[in-house]
């Protein structure tokens, strides 16, 4: 099939970017995205130009390093998938597409495609751990009893890969999906229990820091998630933060 | 606590609770402006009462006021933050891809509402606090179904008091159906109430409507 490319382009992160657009022919409805992208850096390498820089790495949906907004959606027009794993099926022949970086403010775009979503390990350094002694006395995490229930849930939210596709989808660029999946996963289990109340203060205060904006509940998070992230963390979160916050 | 002040989720909080205290509001406003059409006597004494009483006027009265701007300064602070959060916008972006048009345009519903509330203060909070403190008329009880009645009698008030409660519908739709949500509860019972909120978001602004087109069309023949 035949396309029509609409890129955001931009030399560096200082400079000035702007949408370029390129014709690409012979794109295999079986071809990922990233592959398309691929023959199409091929083409620009042969003619002598600058590829189009974007962000990639196991191409298999888990590590959640590629991004792109494709055609005003975050990962694409499919769903409960990254970018990598958008097959050109999903388009057809003659289509426009128009491909950005994940926009927010505090996803700096450092280059074309690829942003700078470090915001998101700051917020992680903040409380996203448990502290366990490593030394070789370290017990089994299956000794201790966990409710079927919370097991399942909690690892329901450890499922975010940290891609970034709930900012970019959110109208208020708000980090809440990313930030309460990360005070889930640790608040459902009892190991994470001990540091619970400087956990979720701690990663609220930096996702704030960083600038990102405010949950207004439109649900476009959880709807653009690759991984199927639900609302009910951003919940948890709310009800976690009160109660962390009150009890002093 | 000076965390809790600072953070986007009091900021959340804040505009929950506003809002939850503005929806009871919105029931005690609603069941006695019925009256006016299924009871003009009760509806007098009631007005009467919530025109004279000390409770309601120095206590009540305030506190709903400091509610109302404490819901719209909030969520004109919100809306300035979030614009600062996406600094650049997208070329392309889908928004009715993901969520509901009534989610995403909260600020255009709200901004209605109150230019809305703009006119009714006009209509009747002004007009009532200058027959009692300025003009220092006499208190009389059977002024208010009158008054009321004659404020629709003009089309273009009523088409205006109409428009706003669909705008009104539109708002609650989303926010008092998320509210819960914006304080933590997300659980069984959570899903009944997204269910009464939204039938609450449909029912009390037609109900303010069909007061509206009541009186409109059934004027007081002198």
């Amino acid at each position: 099939m035949k396309l029509y490319l609409k890129i955001w382009r931009q030399k560096d992160a200082s400079s000035p970017g702007k949408i370029v657009d390129y014709t690409l022919d012979g794109v295999e409805g079986d071809m990922s995205f990233l592959e398309m992208l691929d023959i199409l850096n091929e083409e620009l390498v042969s003619k002598g130009e600058e590829p189009v820089e974007f962000d990639h790495d196991c191409r298999e949906g888990i590590c959640g390093t590629c991004s792109l907004q494709i055609n005003g959606e975050p990962h694409g027009p499919d769903r409960l998938v990254t970018t990598c794993q958008l097959h050109m099926r999903k388009f057809n022949d003659g289509d426009t597409i128009v491909i950005e970086p994940f926009r927010a403010t505090a996803f700096p775009v450092i280059k074309d495609l690829i942003v700078d979503r470090s915001a998101f390990e700051r917020i992680q350094q903040a409380g996203g751990y448990i502290s366990v002694n490593t030394s070789g006395n370290t017990v089994d995490a299956n000794s201790i009893p966990i409710n079927k229930h919370d097991a399942d849930e909690a690892m329901d939210a450890a499922t975010c890969i940290g891609c970034g596709a709930c900012v970019a989808a959110c109208k208020n660029a708000s980090a809440m999906l990313f930030t309460s999946a990360k005070v889930s996963q640790f608040a459902l289990l009892p190991q994470g229990k001990v540091e619970a109340v400087e956990r979720v203060q701690n990663m609220v205060r930096q996702m704030d820091l960083e600038g990102f904006g405010n949950c207004t509940n439109t649900g476009a998070c959880e709807v653009e998630c690759p991984k199927g992230i639900s609302l009910t963390n951003i919940a948890r979160m709310n009800r976690e933060y009160l109660s962390a916050t009150l009890k002093g | 606590m000076s965390g809790l002040i600072k953070s986007s989720l009091a900021r959340k909080y804040v505009m929950a609770l506003s809002g939850l205290f503005l929806v009871i509001f919105l029931i005690l406003h609603v069941t006695i402006n019925l009256a006016s059409v299924f009871s003009p006597d009760f509806f007098n004494e009631a007005s009467h009462f919530m025109g004279y009483n000390p409770l309601v006027q120095f206590i009540m009265q305030p506190i709903l006021i400091v509610g109302v701007i404490v819901h719209f300064v909030m969520g004109f602070v919100l809306e300035i933050q979030n614009k600062k959060a996406r600094s650049i916008s997208y070329v392309k972006y889908k928004g009715s891809a993901n969520a509901p048009w009534v989610s995403r345009n909260m600020i255009y519903s709200g901004l209605v509402i109150l230019a809305f509330l703009a006119l009714h203060f006009y209509d009747f909070w002004v007009h009532e606090i200058t027959y009692k403190y300025v003009e220092a008329s006499p208190e009389n009880p059977t002024r208010y179904y009158f008054e009321t009645v004659e404020k629709f009698a003009p089309f273009w008030r009523t088409i205006l008091y109409v428009v706003s409660f669909g705008l009104l519908g539109l708002h609650l739709w989303h926010g008092f159906a998320s509210s819960l949500q914006s304080m933590g509860a997300n659980n069984k019972y959570t899903v009944g109430f997204k269910k009464f909120a939204k039938i609450f978001a449909v029912v009390v602004p037609l109900a303010f409507a069909f007061i509206a087109l009541y009186h409109h069309f059934n004027p007081i023949i002198h």
